[in-house]
């Protein structure tokens, strides 16, 4: 690790300014940071402490029946508020599925979202790396690749992003309040993270010195139709290979309105509106859910060891849509997939 | 990283360690854990993978359990930390969860085990897991080389019926 120096901001406005250096790295929960200042993959000379910022660690309600999540409110507290478990299950399961207890009290709704974007190479300081070393090239693409993107990707970086929350946040069509030098702006989440294309050093479009406040959802929760079903190398505390986030609204037999998304194939959490308008207005029914699938996939890649990820997401969206339209979400502890 | 930082690059900071407040220099650096092993020669929590996946260097910050590699001790002024060190009452009679993994043979070569302990002392405190997938779940933060995991879910079942 190398040295820097720490701040302790007293406020977003002071670390947005401190934070706008390209040599700061702002610290929250520190568990995606202090991983990566250990592996000299990140070598900031100025850490900026936001942890004990007042004011963020808040969830509110909005006037508008929405849930408003400060940036400091643990994933473990907002997993376990009593608001987000009755109005917003799915955000809970989501995550339930990621990491473990004591990397959930650590972390952070807004580290969480701006973990990096990565792969194992990226951590490698000895081997190329486009996203770590701009240009230097992206070895995952005919190397080892049995975790990287099926949709989106470009030849530069087939990297994911790893969380597991910006799933739920991404069908539930969350909005990221930031605060920076040029003030305060609302992004939808689908904006919030980028794909790779020709600047893979770039996860999100943050600009330089704005600070994550706030995670917005709006009232709809899909509470009775939904699921987040994970599908991975072990049953618990492992990375996504695919995974989907469900929620449906059903009246009468019908599926009104139908919102998915999936981790663990791009580099942003992958949403379809082309894909769920096929599902509005019909029966829920295993065709449908399929075709529905197939269309998700229709442009997929794979790169060798990630290819059987297209037939698994197909899968995995076809099982997700009847555990939500069904109303038998994936338990997180019992990993049995009904 | 050196082991002794030179002054100018140190932060006081404030930490309640096991019940005792000190004022320590920390370099921005530092892990808690490393705070812990080299300054405080507190070795009883163990570095395992030093990254955050294998749960051997948990402790209870503040009252939860969190993997102290992935701490910065400098951002942790005012704060309290309970290690493993810490669990024995004043008389040196041990938690019943230490007693718990003794009676339940818990451990193999021990390494992990402080983590474990700590864990399942905050596993219990939390009161979320009842039954023995719950409780795997819950305690899947902490790797055991030796495979002692029976053993390990039975000393925490043992805990929790005793706790009704
Ligand atoms: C072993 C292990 C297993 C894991 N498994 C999973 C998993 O299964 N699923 C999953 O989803 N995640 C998983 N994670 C990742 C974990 O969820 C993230 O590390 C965590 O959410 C990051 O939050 P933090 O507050 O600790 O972030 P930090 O490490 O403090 O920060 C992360 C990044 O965000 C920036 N940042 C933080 N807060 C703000 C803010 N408010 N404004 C602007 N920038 C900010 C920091 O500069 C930094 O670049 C795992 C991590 C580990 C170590
Ligand atoms: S996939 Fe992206 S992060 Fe991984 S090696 Fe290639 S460029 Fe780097
Ligand atoms: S040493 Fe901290 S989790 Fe392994
Ligand atoms: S007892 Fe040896 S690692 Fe768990």
């Amino acid at each position: 690790m190398n040295r820097f120096s720490l701040v302790r901001a007293a406020d977003v406005a002071e670390a947005s300014r401190e934070a706008a250096s390209p040599a700061a790295r702002i610290i929250a929960g520190g568990t995606n940071l202090v991983d990566l200042l250990k592996y000299n993959v990140e070598r900031p000379s100025r850490v900026v402490d936001i942890s004990r910022l007042p004011g963020l660690r808040g969830i509110e309600d909005t006037e508008n029946g929405g849930l408003r999540i400060g940036a400091l409110v643990t994933n473990t507290d907002l997993a376990y508020d009593e608001r987000v478990q009755r109005r917003y299950p799915l955000l809970s399961s989501t995550l339930l599925a990621g990491a473990t207890t004591q990397l959930r009290n650590a972390a952070t709704t807004g580290g969480n979202l701006l973990q990096r974007t990565r792969c194992y190479y990226f951590y490698d300081p000895a081997t190329p790396c486009n996203k770590r070393e701009p240009g230097t090239g992206c070895p995952a693409v005919s190397g080892v690749n049995r975790i990287h993107a099926i949709l989106g990707a470009s030849e530069h970086c087939i990297a994911t992003h790893p969380s597991d929350m910006a799933v739920a946040m991404a069908a539930l069509e969350a909005v990221v309040h930031v605060s920076g030098p040029a003030g305060g702006r609302a992004v939808p989440i689908a904006e919030f993270h980028r794909l790779p294309g020709d600047a893979p050093e770039r996860d999100t479009n943050l600009q330089p010195g704005e600070v994550v406040t706030a995670v917005e959802l709006p009232a709809r929760g899909f509470a009775a139709h939904h699921t987040y079903l994970k599908l991975r190398d072990r049953a618990s505390y492992a990375f996504a290979l695919v995974s989907v986030a469900a929620g449906l609204e059903m009246e009468g037999g019908r599926i009104t309105e139908a919102r998915f998304a999936l981790g663990g194939v791009a580099h942003k959490p992958w949403r379809d509106p082309e894909a769920e308008a096929m599902l509005r207005g019909q029966g829920p029914d295993r065709g449908l859910f399929e075709r529905a699938a197939a269309h998700v996939l229709r442009d997929a890649r794979g790169y060798g060891g990630n290819s059987f990820k297209i037939d698994l997401a197909r899968r995995a969206i076809t099982r997700a849509l009847e555990q939500a339209a069904a109303g038998t979400p994936q338990s997180q502890t019992d990993k049995r997939i009904q | 990283m050196p082991d002794h930082p030179i002054a100018s690059d140190t932060l006081p900071i404030e930490l309640t360690i096991n019940r005792d407040t000190r004022r320590l220099p920390v370099a921005p650096w530092t892990s808690l854990l490393d705070l812990l092993r080299e300054n405080l020669g507190l070795t009883g929590t163990k570095k395992g993978c030093d990254h955050g996946q294998c749960g051997s260097c948990a402790v209870l910050l503040d009252g939860r359990r969190v993997n102290s590699c992935l701490v910065l001790a400098a951002t942790k002024d005012g704060s309290s930390v309970t290690t493993v060190e810490g669990l024995a009452g004043p008389d040196g009679a041990l938690h019943p969860m230490q007693q718990a993994f003794i009676d339940h043979d818990a451990y193999q070569c021990g390494y992990c085990t402080p983590g474990q302990v700590i864990s399942a002392v905050a596993l219990v405190e939390e009161g979320r897991a009842h039954t023995p997938d719950e409780i795997r779940e819950q305690m899947s933060g902490n790797i055991c080389r030796c495979g002692a995991y029976p053993n390990i879910v039975a000393a925490i079942q043992q805990v929790l019926e005793n706790a009704r």
